[in-house]
């Protein structure tokens, strides 16, 4: 890992120098153990406090639209920036969907892709030591992490049992676009059971799914960090803000809750990578890759594509099949 | 919207399913219509709501229906090949197939909400549908899930 931020660091600060970005983002160190925050460097100094390590769980392709996109109200012509990123696989795929949307422009990005081997879920981590916080993380050789609480108490742990969920089940280690890649391909897992936690729940009996999810969304507080983490979300007006109509109640009902997890997972059809920033972003721990996954799932095995991977396949609802599967149908 | 709470009702004595059905307005709408003016009868539990395209039914439509009280949603629209704007229903068909599956995943009984394709000249089988879909929805009883219970300021 950190022979692979040496030379990330080194390559950022040589095309700052040399003028092939404006600017620069990637991850820095967070104030709280396990989190990193998004740094953006604009000097070859700047580059120097750039991380890349197994804390770096969100997804900077959600950054992309802002800096890119034609500020509203801008008169003249537009010329977005220069921009640098690092992506790993997911993130690479987010920008490969947010190029087919048309959100962001190719040209205007330099993408370093780095291979990546999982992130931390701190949720996971956390619950490992009971009902005391998390104060102190520590990577150790070997892919061991130890942690300590505020009650002192420590725990070391294999890196692989704290990984997102995503990660675990993750098919794109390595950035599917990129203008340099820096450290060695890591090979796909391909004997990894996908969708497994989605076939576990879809299992149970009905009535038990509905406690499941009531009891999942009633923790939500609507902060909609889940949204701002997101690199689709780039809707200037999100269906959860809107008044006419108002889809979600301002209320403490748990209806307007539900209302707005479907909502949320049903706008990330044939779009969500499972990078998991959403899981990483939610303050309350909730397992928003339930409902991610579920849609996945389905966009996955209804109308197959490899969410990301390509420039040219368009999404899977921006395109039909007059053999689609009508199984779902009362009566076709 | 109105509040269509109102006057929920409990299963028993006097409980009639209320269904609300999203039809398009080249063929479903007109498959009822069709129903009408051929004086086919069908029970009254149906409220129709006319969209110019099955592809104009936003899958978030089913949910606030089912929020707002109603114990059925019922959406129809062209059959493949025949929609007026040539291919709205095949780009909805994809939506609505999600949709269904996502609303059974968190636990909405599958029941509740159907889809099927009218053309119009379907009269008769659209009577038939509102009869299978009305009698399934009775079976299953008054919906209790995914229901605002707070009552919404306007």
């Amino acid at each position: 890992m950190s022979e692979i931020q040496e030379q990330l660091r080194r390559r950022v600060a040589e095309l700052l120098r040399e003028g092939t970005v404006d600017l620069f983002i990637g991850y820095a160190d967070a104030s709280v153990p396990l989190k990193s925050s998004v740094h953006v460097a604009r000097s070859a100094q700047d580059a120097e406090a750039l991380v890349w390590n197994a804390c770096c769980t969100s997804n900077l392709a959600a950054l992309l639209p802002d800096l890119l996109k034609r500020p509203s109200g801008f008169r003249g012509e537009w010329t977005p920036p220069r921009v640098g990123v690092v992506a790993k696989g997911c993130v690479s795929r987010s920008i490969v969907g947010l190029i087919k949307a048309h959100q962001i422009p190719r040209d205007a990005m330099y993408i370093i892709g780095v291979s990546c081997g999982g992130m931390v879920d701190r949720h996971r981590a956390s619950r490992l030591l009971g009902p005391a916080e998390l104060v102190e993380a520590e990577f150790l050789k070997g892919d061991r992490l130890r942690l300590r609480a505020t009650n002192g108490l420590e725990r070391e742990v294999d890196l692989a049992e704290v990984l997102l969920g995503g990660c675990r089940e993750c098919g794109h280690h390595n950035a599917v676009l990129a203008d340099e890649s820096i450290g060695d391909p890591i090979p796909p897992d391909d004997d990894i059971a996908r969708f497994a936690d989605v076939q576990a729940f879809a299992e149970r009996p009905i009535e038990e799914r509905w406690q499941s999810f009531q009891e999942e969304v009633s923790r939500c507080i609507r902060c909609y960090a889940c949204r701002e983490a997101c690199p689709n979300c780039y809707c200037t007006e999100c269906f959860a803000q809107e008044t006419a109509p108002q889809w979600i109640g301002v209320t403490t009902d748990l209806s307007d809750l539900m209302l707005f997890h479907i909502g949320r997972a049903f706008h990330q059809a044939g779009r969500c990578v499972d990078c998991g920033a959403c899981v990483a972003a939610c303050p309350q721990g909730i397992d928003l890759r339930l409902l991610n996954q579920k849609v996945n799932h389905d966009v996955k095995s209804l109308f197959g594509g490899d969410v990301g991977a390509s420039l040219d396949e368009p999404e899977p609802l921006m395109r039909f099949e007059m053999t689609d599967d009508e199984g779902f149908m009362t009566e076709p | 919207m109105t509040d269509l709470t109102k006057g929920r009702g409990e299963r028993g004595a006097g409980w009639e399913p209320r269904i609300v059905a999203f039809l398009c307005n080249w063929c479903s709408y007109a498959g009822a219509d069709l129903a009408g003016v051929s004086r086919i009868q069908y029970p009254p539990n149906v409220r129709v709501i006319r969209v110019p395209c099955s592809g104009r039914i936003n899958p978030l439509f089913i949910v606030k229906a089912l929020q707002s009280g109603m114990d059925g949603v019922l959406v129809s629209g062209c059959h493949p090949g025949d929609c007026h704007y040539i291919s709205g229903n095949l780009y909805a068909r994809r939506k609505f197939a999600l949709m269904k599956s996502l609303l059974e995943y968190v636990g909405i009984e599958p029941e509740r909400v159907h889809f099927a394709w009218v053309s119009a000249a379907e009269g008769i089988r659209f009577a038939e549908l509102l009869l299978g879909v009305i009698e399934t929805v009775r079976e299953i009883g008054p919906a209790t899930r995914m229901i605002k219970e707070i009552e919404t300021v306007r």
